[in-house]
């Protein structure tokens, strides 16, 4: 139940989007279309949900104080938790360049319209975002970490699909030239956030 | 020959190009068409012209809304002689409820249609007159002592943030009239929430036990057992009828489904729509009523569903809301499926979420930005199932 809890909440409450405003560069660039929105958000899920969980195992079996006890007892004064930044963003990386050389091989197409927005996944704030939640969050075992970065990736994933459509329903609008692209989308995700206020204030 | 249309034709050529007026002739192109059907041929490519064209459309609208309207001023006018503990008839009700609905209806089409003609005459476009039905609706979502310059920002917000941005009339993706509201409710929340705006008492002192709760906010604490603002009880007929607390136009579900009735008869919303957003909202708050034994904390899981459908803004929302041809999706099955969703959402959001007693309007909110991608993947379905059977029979 708990763990429901956490994916529901992570996909609506806490929108990585709407609520924090995170991930913003690729969920600008790549949502002119849906289907390559919605193979970014793909990718995304996929290291969200990887890299939060081996991050959480890093955390509490390596980083935080006291966390190296299960070595040698000497160990418990040992805080490396000023480490974390690097590591978490090396494990991202890592994951990435694994991401990237999958989509490489089995969709080309894919590959190309993403472009130079799936190796810099690595830089997506979201995804830093959602490990330094689960830090400050404190989640409880590895499985719930597991859940957050599963549907925080969703709740992204959601996002950048919706706007996608919007867009593409919207490419041919008389808009006011000075507006066009960019300054569109930024009035439109504002607007998508007061859509997705109905979610905040239920509690889990 | 009809004297109004002698004194249009009479100051039509200074609008036309090299005349004095030449500038603002979207505006006498507005009013010209919005009062006699235009004579314009074609011009490219075969046509067929309907006598019904936007404008026509628009009016029907503000047509159906005229018995919630109606009602509205009357329940204005009824609730705050019933606070004061005064005996009033249909005349006294009905002129308490013009003073405070009638500027309320002017500030929003004044306001709105003067940023929609500014806009027109700077980017040379012809008036749409898109307005016309979301200038009606801001009046009837919003309490009857909302200030006035409050409707006016709120007005400019929706029209040129929701609407002019994208490009006028018919490219918005967000209702113009329920991101006014949603305006409102986040920036002045005092003023459109809690249970001190819904009854105007204008000024004087109610009687005592006095209490201005909706409806939907009494059945978050205390459950199916709602009060009216001087303590008699309110079952579900009064729902109905709709004399109660709440936004001017949504209280009477009777007025509203008369609305609906002209809406669906003329053909101008879709009855698909309609029916699926209540039917979403029954099954949904059916299944939340079942569970309501196992959670006795939340008392609104035992409000039984069919009260759902007819207290709050759930059947304006239905019927002038979530019909909106232009948020709403566009194919029939995905009409299907953004309606059914509309009435889930707002159900859940009643129920499961303490911070708004009502979900209607974000809920909608919500479904207009979810509404393209339903229809994007309606469109590929059909796409795809149309591919195979040519491919079979290709086989």
């Amino acid at each position: 139940m708990e763990l429901i809890n956490i994916f529901v909440k992570s996909i609506f409450i806490d929108n990585m989007v709407f609520a924090y405003f995170l991930g913003m560069c690729s969920y600008l660039a790549v949502s002119k279309q849906v289907k390559t929105a919605v193979g970014l958000g793909m990718a995304v899920i996929f290291v969200l949900g990887l890299t939060v969980p081996i991050n959480y195992l890093l955390e509490n079996y390596l980083l935080k104080e006291g966390a190296m006890v299960w070595l040698s007892p000497a160990l418990k004064d040992v805080d490396l938790s000023f480490l974390s930044f690097l590591m978490f963003i090396a494990v991202v990386a890592a994951f990435v360049q694994l991401v990237e050389m999958a989509v490489e091989k089995f969709s080309p197409s894919l590959y190309a319209s993403l472009g130079i927005f799936l190796p810099l996944i690595a830089v997506n704030c979201a995804i830093l975002g959602g490990a330094l939640f689960m830090q400050q969050r404190d989640y409880p075992t590895v499985g719930h970490a597991a859940v957050f970065g599963l549907g925080s990736g969703v709740g992204w994933l959601m996002a950048i699909v919706f706007i996608a459509a919007i867009r593409e329903k919207i490419r041919y609008s008389n808009i006011p030239a000075p507006l066009r692209g960019l300054g569109i989308a930024f009035i439109l995700t504002g607007l998508m956030g007061i859509g997705f206020m109905s979610f905040m204030g239920i509690k889990l | 020959m009809n004297p109004l249309k002698k004194l249009l034709e009479k100051v039509e050529p200074s609008f036309r190009e090299g005349g004095k007026l030449h500038k603002f002739w979207p505006v006498y192109d507005g009013f010209a068409t919005f009062l006699f059907v235009p004579g314009h041929p074609t011009h490219k490519g075969s046509h067929i012209r309907d006598g019904i064209d936007l404008k026509r459309t628009m009016v029907s609208v503000i047509f159906a809304m005229m018995p919630a309207l109606l009602f509205g001023i009357y329940n204005v006018g009824y609730q705050h002689y019933l606070a004061l503990g005064q005996e009033s008839g249909l005349v006294e009700n009905m002129i308490y409820g013009l003073i405070k609905v009638l500027p309320l209806i002017v500030v929003s089409y004044a306001v709105g249609l003067g940023v929609e003609f500014a806009f027109c005459v700077i980017k040379k476009h012809q008036i749409n007159e898109g307005f016309l039905v979301s200038g009606m609706l801001i009046p009837l979502v919003v309490p009857p002592d909302m200030p006035l310059w409050m409707v006016a920002v709120a007005t400019v917000f929706a029209v040129v943030i929701g609407k002019e941005v994208f490009g006028g009339t018919g490219m918005n993706v967000l209702n113009p009239a329920l991101t006014a509201r949603a305006f409102l409710f986040f920036a002045y929340p005092a003023f459109i929430s809690g249970d001190k705006v819904w009854v105007s008492l204008g000024g004087e002192k109610a009687v005592d036990g006095f209490s201005g709760a909706t409806p939907l906010s009494q059945f978050i604490t205390q459950g199916p057992a709602i009060k009216n603002p001087v303590g008699g009880d309110i079952g579900f007929i009064d729902g109905f009828i709709g004399l109660i607390p709440g936004s001017i136009g949504e209280t009477s579900t009777l007025a509203i489904l008369i609305g609906a009735a002209i809406l669906i008869f003329t053909g101008v919303a879709s009855w698909k729509i309609m029916f699926s957003v209540f039917a979403g909202g029954y099954l949904t708050a059916t299944l939340l009523n079942l569970l309501a034994g196992h959670f006795p904390d939340n008392p609104y899981l035992t409000i039984e569903p069919h009260w759902h459908l007819v207290f709050g803004g759930f059947a304006f929302g239905a019927v002038f809301m979530a019909t909106d041809p232009v948020t709403a999706a566009q194919t029939p099955l995905g009409k299907l499926i953004y309606g059914f969703l509309i009435g889930v959402i707002t159900i859940v959001i009643r129920v499961l979420n303490p911070a708004y007693p009502e979900g209607m309007m974000l809920s909608i909110l919500f479904m207009n930005v979810a509404a393209p991608l339903i229809d994007y993947y309606v469109v590929q379905a059909n796409i795809k199932r149309r591919l195979k059977r040519v491919t079979a029979k290709a086989a």
